[in-house]
């Protein structure tokens, strides 16, 4: 294990995946020449060489069909988008195309495409560029959507990702390119399985449901509710579509009680999912109503106090769990 | 001029008959309510796409918009298998999945049958990229109507293909409709064939009534594209006789537009063109037609005593499964239990049991 950062752990995990299968290519704006506008695929260009790091021009619609049908005819194509906001303009390749094609032919023509970039409301840069869009692309059968929070996980959903046969949205952390983590050896082939949890940490009076943005201020709720002798269970769902509920059912039994902190807004929301499966599956198991945390549901304002009272945080989480512990 | 690649040509006359039989025989079924949804009919463009089909390789790629019937059955998916899909049963091209709209096949090379309009151009330059990277020489057709064309998506896609220098000619048949809006309410152009001049390739108009324009202007771009991989774009001419689908009557042009255009029926002129040449006598081409009639027939018959898709189906097609390598869950979907239904007791259970075993969706 060494410390690396989520920008170097996507940077591996995409000149692993480059390196490993000649049909796995790297498109998107900026990508080569520029090394990313995040400066995720730094250095690929040269390693790889313009065939396989290309750069597009802005087109997102027409790079995004480009990718799907070349995976249709077996390439296994890696899609960024310079944010997944500006995914939208491309809204149609992703939700009509991609995931339609396997069942609309019959089972002929399966999509291995992965798109990724940031996702998710950075620092003020209003309501345009603050999209979180899991939510809408989760309602979308055969999309898979995974959420890395760490930089090991950033490499091992990733590689995972582009091995799919399926279209994978790996939504990245706009903020935590920085973020440092402990992260297996170079030597490794880290895979992690999409649709699997993880648990971050143990207790036992409440289950605070967590993935992406929301994992750390979690664990910042978790840290200032042991003071007051609250134990939090915190799960990090990592993947969204698959999700892991055998994970989340699990926690649930064991506490009875439940916090979910959302990236992305309440209507419709991804939370919305999980407290109807809860109540569904294991009704008898809770002990209060379930209470969710996400953002307001408005468009991002620019102004930096009211896009912090638009936004998760650690606080919130805490009230949340303090109305029914 | 022949290339060494072409068709025959008596042969492509009878694959235009199958069109033209299996269509007529659609139209029947549709009326009868054995076909549900939309169907478009491609009845007097049959030029078009058998033209290019003839001169193309089986192994170019092929991918089209919705009024796709035709691009299946040119390329050798069975008449048996394009009419059980329209009935949506199991033997269908598409598993009785797709539909009309939706025909695929890809033994055939055939990408789809695509009912977004214009969503499926980038889709074509993906293919070319694919062919180009792999260093492959095939080139990759991809047909579109005129009232695709001011659609966002085929815009980047040419401008896409001409960056890139990719193998593919972009076919726009223009039988100047888009449902009711005709070509000059729809584009700012005077001729739909100068928007390629903005994406630097060359481009042209054929009569797309005309079989051996079609394949000829075509063959060219080909052994030029097959040399050095290049985009290239073509505007057909050509006209359905039929609406744009099966509930449209098309009171939007005039009985003597639709005749100018029956008096230069492709099958009509091929037939005369291959007679007075001597390669084709008319015990020939009855022949020829009543086998194509057969074949339309005998193809509802087979689609009626095929059995529907079975109910799991439903959930078959969803994900595609991963190999040994890929660590990947979920990789089927399944059906959503009935269980957890009415969980009518507030005592706490607790066990546990009733949390799914395997519950990846539970
Ligand atoms: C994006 C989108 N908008 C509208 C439609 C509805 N629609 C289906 S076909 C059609 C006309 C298309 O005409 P054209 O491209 O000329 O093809 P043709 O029907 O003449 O073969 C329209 C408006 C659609 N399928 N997709
Ligand atoms: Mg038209």
């Amino acid at each position: 294990m060494r410390e690396i950062t989520y920008r170097q752990a996507l940077n591996e995990a995409l000149a692993e995946e480059i390196a490993r299968d000649p049909n796995v290519f790297l498109m998107g704006e900026e990508v080569a020449e520029y090394n990313g506008a995040y400066k995720v695929s730094q250095g690929l260009l040269d390693r790889f060489g313009p065939t396989r790091i290309i750069d597009t021009p802005i087109s997102e619609n027409g790079f995004a069909g480009l990718g799907i049908g070349a995976a249709m005819v077996g390439l296994r194509p890696i899609v960024e988008f310079m944010t997944f906001s500006f995914s939208l303009v491309a809204f149609d390749q992703i939700v009509n195309n991609a995931p339609n094609m396997l069942t609309m032919s019959g089972g002929q023509f399966n999509v291995p495409i992965t798109f990724r970039g940031p996702n998710g409301p950075a620092h003020q840069l209003g309501a345009t560029h603050s999209h979180a869009t899991e939510c809408l692309y989760a309602n979308v059968p055969g999309l898979k959507i995974c959420t890395p929070a760490t930089p090991r996980d950033a490499k091992g959903l990733l590689k995972a990702a582009v091995r799919d046969n399926n279209p994978v949205l790996v939504l990245e952390c706009e903020l935590f390119y920085s973020h440092k983590g402990m992260v297996e050896d170079e030597d490794v082939d880290l895979l992690i399985p999409l649709g699997e949890a993880e648990l971050k940490q143990e207790g036992s009076d409440v289950t605070i449901i967590c993935y992406a943005q929301t994992v750390p201020i979690a664990l910042a709720a978790a840290e200032n509710l042991a003071k007051e002798n609250i134990n939090a269970e915190v799960i990090d769902l990592r993947s969204i579509k698959p999700l892991d509920w055998p994970a989340v059912f699990k926690s649930v039994a064991k506490t009875h009680r439940v916090v979910i902190a959302e990236q992305d807004r309440p209507w419709c929301g991804i939370g919305s999912e999980i407290a109807y499966r809860i109540q569904q599956e294991i009704f008898d198991e809770l002990d209060a109503p379930i209470q969710r945390v996400s953002q307001e549901d408005v468009p991002m304002p620019y102004n930096e106090a009211l896009e912090q009272a638009v936004l998760p945080s650690a606080a919130k989480i805490v009230a949340a769990v303090k109305k029914i512990c | 001029m022949s290339q060494p690649e072409q068709r025959d040509e008596v042969e492509m006359l009878a694959t235009m008959l199958l069109i033209r039989r299996f269509e007529e025989r659609a139209s029947q079924q549709y009326q009868a309510q054995k076909i549900g949804g939309f169907c478009h009919l491609y009845i007097g463009q049959e030029a078009v796409v058998t033209g290019a089909v003839a001169a193309t390789r089986p192994d170019d790629y092929l991918i089209t918009a919705y009024r796709d019937h035709a691009h299946a059955l040119a390329r050798g998916t069975s008449a048996d298998a394009c009419m059980a899909e329209l009935f949506g049963k199991a033997t269908g091209c598409s598993k009785g999945l797709g539909g009309s709209m939706h025909y695929f096949d890809k033994e055939h090379h055939m990408y789809g049958g695509h009912a977004i309009v214009g969503a499926h151009v980038p889709l074509a330059t993906g293919m070319a990229f694919a062919a180009k990277y792999r260093k492959e020489d095939r080139v990759t057709l991809c047909f579109f109507g005129d009232g695709a064309i001011n659609q966002g998506g085929f815009h980047e896609a040419l401008n896409l293909a001409g960056l890139f220098k990719l193998p593919v000619i972009f076919i726009c048949e223009n039988n100047f409709f888009a449902m009711g809006t005709s070509v000059k309410r729809s584009t700012s152009l005077e001729q739909i064939v100068d928007r390629a001049r903005g994406y630097d390739m060359p481009s042209g108009i054929i009569d797309g009534m005309s079989f051996r324009d079609v394949r000829d202007g075509l063959s060219h771009l080909i052994a030029s594209i097959r040399k050095e991989p290049h985009p290239a774009f073509v505007e057909m001419r050509t006209y359905r006789y039929r609406g744009h689908s099966m509930s449209d009557p098309a009171s939007y042009r005039t009985k003597e537009e639709l005749e100018k255009f029956r008096l230069e029926d492709p099958i009509t002129r091929l037939r005369a063109q291959l007679t007075r040449e001597g390669k084709l006598t008319n015990e020939q081409f009855d022949k020829m037609d009543k086998k194509a009639k057969d074949a339309a027939m005998s193809s509802v018959k087979f689609a009626e005593k095929s059995p529907e898709p079975p109910l799991d189906e439903l959930y078959g097609y969803t994900y595609a499964p991963n190999g040994e390598e890929s660590p990947a869950a979920g990789t089927r979907a399944t059906k959503p239990s009935e269980k957890g239904r009415g969980s009518s007791t507030r005592e706490k259970k607790r066990t546990g049991a009733n949390i799914s075993p395997n519950g990846k969706q539970a």
